[in-house]
């Protein structure tokens, strides 16, 4: 069973709903005793960092990080993805989960933001993630802080400089992007983490 | 580079696509579902489904028509349309929905914004707004479908939409809706220069040509269409490919 886990940030139906399409067993759930079993676990997260200070209330931040250990798949979409890295200038005084190296910073004032759109992807030939996805896909965003480019950088993006669209070292996998709301090539990326 | 996104809207009444549909190849044409999805697979970079019914009809049918339109597309999915209270929102994102657009209700009450966005997040609203040009050179914003004034300058209340929490502008010219004969770039380049967040131009669209002016001129980060989608344009791939040969960023191919 793939794990959703709800910590009360957003809207988790297109997550459910992208994975119940692909024929994968999955559930929304906020119980850390369901995440500790899970076979693979999905975090979303629309909203702001702060908001993934309720995981360390809840117990779900040990029961993700004892998952982790034991090497359960891990994916981490948006804020999902930011809280793997160490912090966010959007609530510098709530700390990550510092699985990658780096602080997640604001978009230079050059730009619009939020960042919000469909942009285009670099993505390194080594990614797992991507594999059997065009080298340059488009993907849909929507956020205003963004993950430092870095050595487990695996995509590439352009908005006002270069930023992380997608991490991965090991079985931990994070996307900025929304995989859910990316087309066929978001789909193809669910179904190849749900293949892990 | 961050693409310009075209958006096919779906005018639904009582459960209904109303406008023409005639391109599509489906066994229902006026299933918002199928016509959705088809637009999803033709290139469409976002669905706006926008429920006209008679407030009497609206609850009974716009849940069980988004999450049948919901199931099945895997895209940036708005629902607006007669969505009054957080309650309704709530509901509307429960049955499927990615964002909500509100219009008439947040103008009379702008904290329905903000709190519609403290709990699903500025992402998922999308503040409609309908302008009017005045004799003056300003634009007023329209509720109710058009049929009253609020007295509310148009680029004005968009930047109070921004600073209450909107995460997007949808701006229909009243004056070129349903015309064809181009969206109204000032208008739209006037609330794009004035916010921060992205602005969804509509009203007007006849051909390749508009979507150039305002996505250039006017400024726009989005273009919204319904009926050159069935009548004018056989695909949106069409459409995209005529842009992209014109310089502007599009997805495509998809």
């Amino acid at each position: 069973m793939i794990a959703i886990v709800d910590y009360g940030a957003g809207n988790l139906v297109s997550v459910k709903k992208a994975l119940d399409w692909l024929g994968q067993d999955c559930a929304i759930t906020s119980d850390p005793g369901a995440v500790a079993k899970a076979a693979k676990i999905v975090l979303p997260g629309v909203g702001h960092f702060a908001s993934t200070e309720a995981l360390a209330r809840s117990g779900l931040q040990d029961a993700i990080a004892g998952a982790i250990a034991r090497g359960v798949p891990f994916l981490g979409i948006c804020v999902g993805m930011q809280w793997m890295f160490e912090s966010s200038q959007e609530s510098p005084e709530t700390p990550g989960l510092g699985l990658f190296q780096g602080e997640c910073e604001r978009f230079p004032a050059r730009v619009k933001s939020p960042h919000v759109g469909w942009n285009q992807l670099e993505v390194a030939e080594s990614s797992r993630l991507f594999r059997e996805v065009s080298p340059s896909p488009f993907v849909y965003f929507t956020h205003s802080f963004r993950a430092p480019v870095g050595e487990t950088t695996t995509a590439c993006c352009e908005y006002g400089g270069s930023f992380s669209a997608a991490v991965e070292r090991d079985h931990l996998f994070g996307v900025q992007f929304h995989p859910e709301k990316s087309g066929e090539i978001g789909l193809k990326l669910l179904g190849n983490f749900c293949a892990l | 580079m961050l693409t310009k996104r075209i958006i096919a809207c779906l005018d639904v009444d009582n459960g209904r696509v109303v406008k023409g549909i005639q391109f599509l190849n489906l066994q229902d044409a006026g299933d918002p579902a199928a016509l959705a999805k088809a637009h999803s697979e033709s290139g469409a970079d976002e669905i706006v489904l926008l429920d006209i019914s008679a407030a009497h009809q609206r609850r009974a049918t716009l849940l069980d028509t988004v999450r049948r339109a919901a199931a099945q597309l895997f895209i940036p999915f708005t629902v607006g349309g007669g969505i009054r209270t957080l309650e309704e929102a709530a509901a509307v994102f429960s049955a499927g929905a990615d964002k909500i657009s509100i219009n008439s209700a947040a103008l009379a009450d702008p904290s329905l914004i903000t709190r519609i966005a403290a709990r699903f997040g500025s992402q998922a609203v999308v503040v409609a707004i309908d302008a009017k040009r005045r004799a003056d050179g300003h634009w007023e914003a329209f509720t109710h479908g058009g049929r009253t004034p609020s007295d509310r300058d148009a680029v004005e209340w968009a930047r109070e939409a921004e600073s209450r929490g909107a995460g997007e502008i949808l701006l229909t010219s009243m004056n070129r809706d349903g015309t064809a004969s181009g969206f109204d770039c000032e208008l739209t380049r006037a609330v794009a220069d004035a916010v921060r967040i992205p602005v969804i131009a509509s009203g007007g669209a006849g051909g390749a040509q508009h979507f150039v002016e305002v996505f250039g001129e006017g400024h726009a980060d989005a273009a919204l269409a319904a009926s050159i989608f069935h009548y004018g344009y056989s695909r949106i791939a069409d459409l995209k490919q005529e842009l992209g040969s014109q310089g502007i960023p599009v997805r495509w191919p998809c």
